[in-house]
């Protein structure tokens, strides 16, 4: 094993005093004082995330959207410059390598972040797509008329593409909660913003400076609030980080960490590649077909999006009580037979019942479907219900 | 405030309270604070005769579920209703609101459990 990973605000955690926990090879705080304290403060005022660990690609050329349409599983081609989208790495069997946000920046470039834990998987995946990617000659040259004398020497091996792994070079902070406009807002050395934040809309990203340096705003989150995530350089994360923290403490801002981030995600039905993906799960048994532009003439994986019939899929589950299904446990039927197995699970601070995602039959996916967990040997009545489980109001 | 030096400990970290006919049982700050935000506890019923070792009730926290040991043998005599009411008192006062059973034991159970400046060392280590 490699050793631990920080990142560059590590010290502004441990003088928090945080505790650790080691997720995609990175030491990240798991909770500062209290991850129920944390995950309340993010549903009712705003909490503060470090999330430097996630992995940044810089994807760039003449052929960038084309790439990004072979090699991702959605439209990337049409997303227009100011705008993201989320999509998913496909592999040739049709599994789920990784699922990501990609971000317009230019006509020419595109900013794809990854999760930390699959950072070498994407960088291998993408390159292996930009070799198979028809080369420029193939585009552009149409077919040699008899006798027509031409040089193609100058395009050998120029795919119009390129891809940067640029994880190293930037950190990555979110605000999210309902007051997380009103305090980026009142951030100090925030300037020459470029949209106003009450215009910047959800899956958007603005530019900015901060302290002088360059500064990219994006509205999208992983909590199921209202909420900015703000891409810096390295160096600069830790006066970005004091500046949030000071400017949100009248908010009610606090720092959060990744336990309160898994609690929020799992209320607001995202999937966490590890647990929701794998590489054995396509995207329609995960709920993610809207996902996948199936029309596309070739993409990675477009030949084996279809799952089996029987295949199991994603559902939500509610229970009453307190006892939490956990991630590995199974959910039985009333015979006892196993229908599926739990992938997340908690008891959910905001609603104060458990909830969890598992992978089921699909016989037994219908909204409604009474079914059991098998809570270290009790059996916990519990009902699929759709996703989410919460639902921000506007 | 308790006398921390005065309790006993296990490598499961459990204290256990008091050398004479009943002992009170609880989990270490250090246990806590490793769990995060307790949200549930399971303990055993009073009358029940728990064995030294074997596992007796549980406590869950949003992220995970602790095992609670046995860490002596003798019948359960009262168990801390408040903490199953309210569980978060075992992280706010682990060693005195946030007890979790009270067990009558027999002469000499506490021997063999590790004093303090054993516990800190072990989670220190």
């Amino acid at each position: 094993m490699s050793d631990p990973r920080y990142t560059p605000l590590r010290e502004r955690h441990e003088a928090l005093g945080a505790s650790f926990t080691d997720f995609g090879g990175w030491q990240m705080p798991v909770r500062y004082t209290s991850d129920l304290a944390e995950h309340h403060a993010v549903r009712r005022a705003a909490g503060l995330f470090d999330i430097s660990h996630m992995a940044e690609f810089l994807i760039t050329g003449d052929y960038a959207a084309e790439f990004l349409d072979f090699a991702l599983a959605g439209r990337i081609s049409s997303m227009p410059v100011g705008k993201a989208k989320y999509s998913l790495v496909l592999s040739d069997d049709g599994g789920i390598i990784d699922d990501v946000i990609a971000y317009r920046l230019a006509e020419d470039r595109y900013l794809v972040i990854a999760n930390a834990g699959n950072r070498g998987a994407v960088d291998s995946a993408f390159a292996s797509r930009v070799r198979a990617f028809p080369s420029r000659i193939e585009r552009e040259l149409p077919e040699r008329a008899e006798g027509e004398e031409r040089s193609f020497a100058g395009f050998l091996g120029d795919r119009g593409v390129d891809v940067e792994d640029v994880s190293d070079t930037y950190a990555l902070l979110a605000v999210q909660g309902p007051a997380a406009e009103a305090i980026v807002a009142a951030t100090q050395g925030i300037t020459e913003l470029g949209t106003p934040w009450a215009e910047q809309k959800y899956y958007a990203w603005a530019e900015a400076y901060f302290l002088g340096q360059p500064l990219l705003i994006a509205r999208t989150g992983y909590t199921g609030e209202d909420g900015f995530e703000l891409l810096v350089r390295e160096g600069d994360a830790p006066a970005l980080w004091d500046a949030l923290l000071s400017a949100g403490e009248p908010h009610g801002l606090v720092p959060a960490g990744l336990a309160a981030r898994d609690t929020l995600r799992l209320e607001a039905g995202m999937p966490l590649y590890g647990h929701e993906l794998t590489r054995e799960t396509k995207p329609a048994q995960a709920g993610l077909g809207r996902v996948v532009a199936a029309d596309k003439d070739d993409f990675v994986g477009k030949d084996a999006l279809d799952a089996a019939p029987d295949a199991p899929v994603l559902v939500g589950l509610t229970a009453e009580g307190k006892r939490a299904g956990r991630a590995g446990y199974a959910v039985v039927a009333a015979s006892g037979e196993t229908l599926g197995e739990i992938t997340s699970g908690a008891l959910s601070p905001t609603l104060g019942h458990p909830i969890a995602m598992a992978y089921v039959h699909p016989s037994s996916a219908e909204e409604g479907t009474e079914v059991f967990l098998d809570v270290r040997g009790t059996r916990i009545p519990a009902t699929v219900t759709a996703l989410p489980f919460y639902r921000r109001t506007k | 405030m308790t006398d921390l030096n005065a309790l006993h400990y296990t490598d499961e970290h459990e204290w256990i309270a008091g050398g004479g006919d009943t002992v009170t049982i609880g989990i270490t700050d250090y246990a806590a604070e490793k769990l995060g935000d307790v949200v549930f506890v399971e303990l055993p019923a009073v009358g029940t005769e728990i064995t030294s070792g074997a596992v007796v009730g549980e406590i869950e926290s949003t992220k995970s579920v602790g095992e609670l040991y046995a860490p002596v043998s003798g019948t359960v005599v009262e168990i801390n209703d408040a903490v199953v009411d309210d569980p978060s008192l075992v992280n706010a006062e682990p060693f005195e609101g946030g007890w979790l059973i009270k067990v009558s034991v027999a002469d000499g159970a506490t021997d063999g459990l590790l004093d303090r400046d054993a516990y800190v060392a072990l989670t220190e280590g």
